[in-house]
């Protein structure tokens, strides 16, 4: 049914649509509204079979989702930012272990500075932990992803996480079509676990494995990983016969096919990319989009398949690895190597800094003409970065940088 | 593609205000994204929200930077520097205040754009507390004619089932039933 709901609210429709028999959570902006809309689902009665466990923290949270999938119950939890970060050892284990447990990210930053805002750092630190990553560009998508999820989980035996944009998705309203318990069920079969505690049959799960057999275990895994970039797509063409739209697959691209000048990123800033995209394409300029919707695993053939023809590629990433630069964008050069073109790294929207039309505008109209620097921080202040400077040169206890930068955009001297 | 930007203070409903009007339009077969700021979240510090309303589907995702209409909730707020920044200047000025402050007279808009209501007093009166979101929506249709009076009242109820919807139900249309009567007087006599 055609509803308009906040995201979360959407996906906490969409979860309880999966019959999960586990929902252990702690709450954290901004993925708190979606527990708090199952909790009170699990209350009503709407969302039967259910045990809805509060925790004492993040990592108890995935501890218990952990204990609940390997004793055979389908398992959800939801985090982002700090609340990842604490979960993270358990984080590991999950994947290590292979348990389907499905768990959505709210993507947030990491602190410090505290921020409560947008950005992919949470999620990005979690990149190499064994899960499954999928970015949802909307609210629709990121209610349909996590009906795949959960398939695609229990297929493989891996646990997924559906990252989706803090605030800018799980706070927003928008339409949203809420499939029945029907369809539902017609696409998701019950869970039949690989693996299972039970008293009646004993065995242990979570051996210490020693050098003769650890690199296997991970062998595996990454084996695993890499049918998922198979079994990826196929559910997602399976989606759209059931229920009649796009949702999910590796990528989408936009406008795609014949562009000289090629955007790759992740999530709900798509949305902005495509109509600068459009008002682009009308004043003749050869520029498309491509959407990544699977992170992890990393299609690094389909990228290949879908940039390969660009001449200049502009990753516009919400993460920046401190040292070093734009993650994906690295990944995405991985991938293209060999291939006569280059890729620029736009760093965008840390901290839940707005991205603007007009600011991707100017930076794609720069990569068209080979300008673009390879790393660029979109709309980043240089008077108060220049101020900073200036003062950690002139004395040797300036101060904390974040607290000095506040008050500077205070003051009328710097705007 | 009308895009609205709500300024108010944490705690006045400006994200239910946005919740509200893009539910109205969804009732009337639109497309609609609605959005708070990404801002303090604090009682009392001022805050934003967003609608958009179209035909199609809405992709775009950046804050409202050229509003098509502007909602100020609390008077209080028209000193903030960069309230009126990006206004369409064919577009509307929505304020909470019983009467024009004087200096305001210099926005960009026409003068039948402005508007401005008590919206707080309307609501004391009918909803019994000082919330002026019902007020200012049912004020929003009769000055801009964008949304039916019907479908704001329907996400009213939809936000707030019961008596509390009645109320505002109430407030909503006083204040839709006080703009219109205000704006044919004044049509009247320009003619």
């Amino acid at each position: 049914m055609l509803r308009q709901i906040e995201g979360s609210r959407a996906v906490a429709e969409s979860v309880a649509l999966c019959r999960p028999e586990v929902i252990c959570a702690y709450p954290i902006t901004p993925q708190t509204h979606i527990v708090e809309g199952l909790g009170e689902m699990v209350k009503s009665g709407q969302l039967k079979g259910c045990d809805f466990i509060n925790v004492e923290s993040e990592f108890a949270a995935l501890s218990v989702a952990i204990g609940s999938s390997a004793a055979g119950a389908r398992s959800y939890t939801a985090t982002a930012s700090q609340g990842l970060l604490y979960m993270a050892e358990a984080v590991y284990n999950a994947s290590g272990l292979g348990l389907p447990i499905v768990m959505t990210i709210g993507n947030r930053a990491i602190g410090a500075p505290i921020n409560i805002w947008n950005d992919h750092s949470d999620s990005m630190s979690m990149r190499d932990a064994g899960w499954l990553q999928l970015h949802a560009e909307t609210n629709q998508e990121a209610a349909d992803l996590h009906i795949q999820a959960f398939k695609l989980a229990e297929e493989l035996s891996l646990p997924v996480m559906v990252c989706m944009d803090g605030f800018i998705l799980t706070h927003a309203y928008e339409r949203v079509d809420v499939p029945t318990q029907q369809q539902v069920d017609a696409f998701l079969p019950p869970f039949a676990p690989r693996q299972v505690l039970d008293p009646a049959a004993p065995l242990s799960i979570g051996a210490m494995v020693g050098p003769e057999a650890f690199m296997e275990v991970r062998y595996l895994d990454h084996q695993k990983q890499s049918q998922a970039l198979e079994l990826i797509p196929e559910l997602s063409r399976e989606f759209r016969d059931a229920f009649g739209r796009d949702s999910g697959g590796l990528l989408r691209g936009y406008r795609a096919t014949d562009a000289d000048t090629l955007v790759v990123a992740m999530g709900s800033v798509n949305g902005t990319i495509q109509e600068t995209v459009d008002q682009l394409r009308a004043e003749g300029m050869k520029i498309g989009s491509v959407s990544l919707c699977s992170y992890r695993p990393f299609p690094a053939e389909a990228l290949r398949r879908a940039l390969g023809c660009a001449s200049e590629i502009v990753v516009v990433e919400k993460c920046v690895a401190v040292g070093m630069g734009g993650i994906l964008s690295m990944e995405i050069r991985n991938a293209l190597s060999g291939l006569p073109l280059t890729v620029s790294t736009v760093v965008a929207g840390l901290g839940g800094r707005a991205i603007t039309q007009k600011a991707l505008r100017a930076v794609f109209q720069r990569a068209q003409f080979g300008q673009l620097q390879p790393l660029t921080f979109l709309g980043l202040n240089e008077n108060v970065v220049s101020r900073e400077l200036e003062r950690q040169r002139d004395r040797r206890h300036s101060g904390p940088p974040a607290e000095n930068i506040l008050r500077d955009l205070r003051s009328p001297v710097c705007p | 593609m009308f895009q609205i930007r709500i300024h108010g203070r944490g705690g006045q409903g400006v994200v239910s205000a946005a919740e509200m009007l893009s539910v109205a339009a969804f009732l009337e077969g639109k497309y609609a994204q609605a959005f708070p700021s990404f801002g303090s979240e604090r009682t009392g510090a001022p805050v934003m929200s967003f609608c958009r309303i179209d035909y199609k589907p809405i992709r775009l995702r950046e804050p409202v930077l050229q509003p098509d209409a502007l909602i100020i909730q609390d008077p209080t707020l028209l000193h903030l520097p960069g309230l009126f920044d990006g206004l369409d200047p064919d577009g509307f000025v929505l304020v909470n205040s019983s009467h024009q402050p004087a200096g305001y007279a210099a926005m960009a808009c026409p003068r039948e754009h402005r508007l401005f209501i008590g919206a707080t007093e309307l609501a004391l009166k009918h909803v019994g507390r000082p919330l002026p979101n019902a007020v200012l929506l049912g004020a929003f249709s009769a000055l801009t004619g964008r949304l039916h009076i019907e479908s704001i009242l329907e996400a009213i109820h939809e936000k707030f089932p019961g008596k509390i919807g009645d109320a505002n139900d109430a407030a909503a249309q006083a204040a839709w039933q006080v703009v219109r009567e205000t704006r044919m007087e004044a049509h009247a006599t320009a003619n």
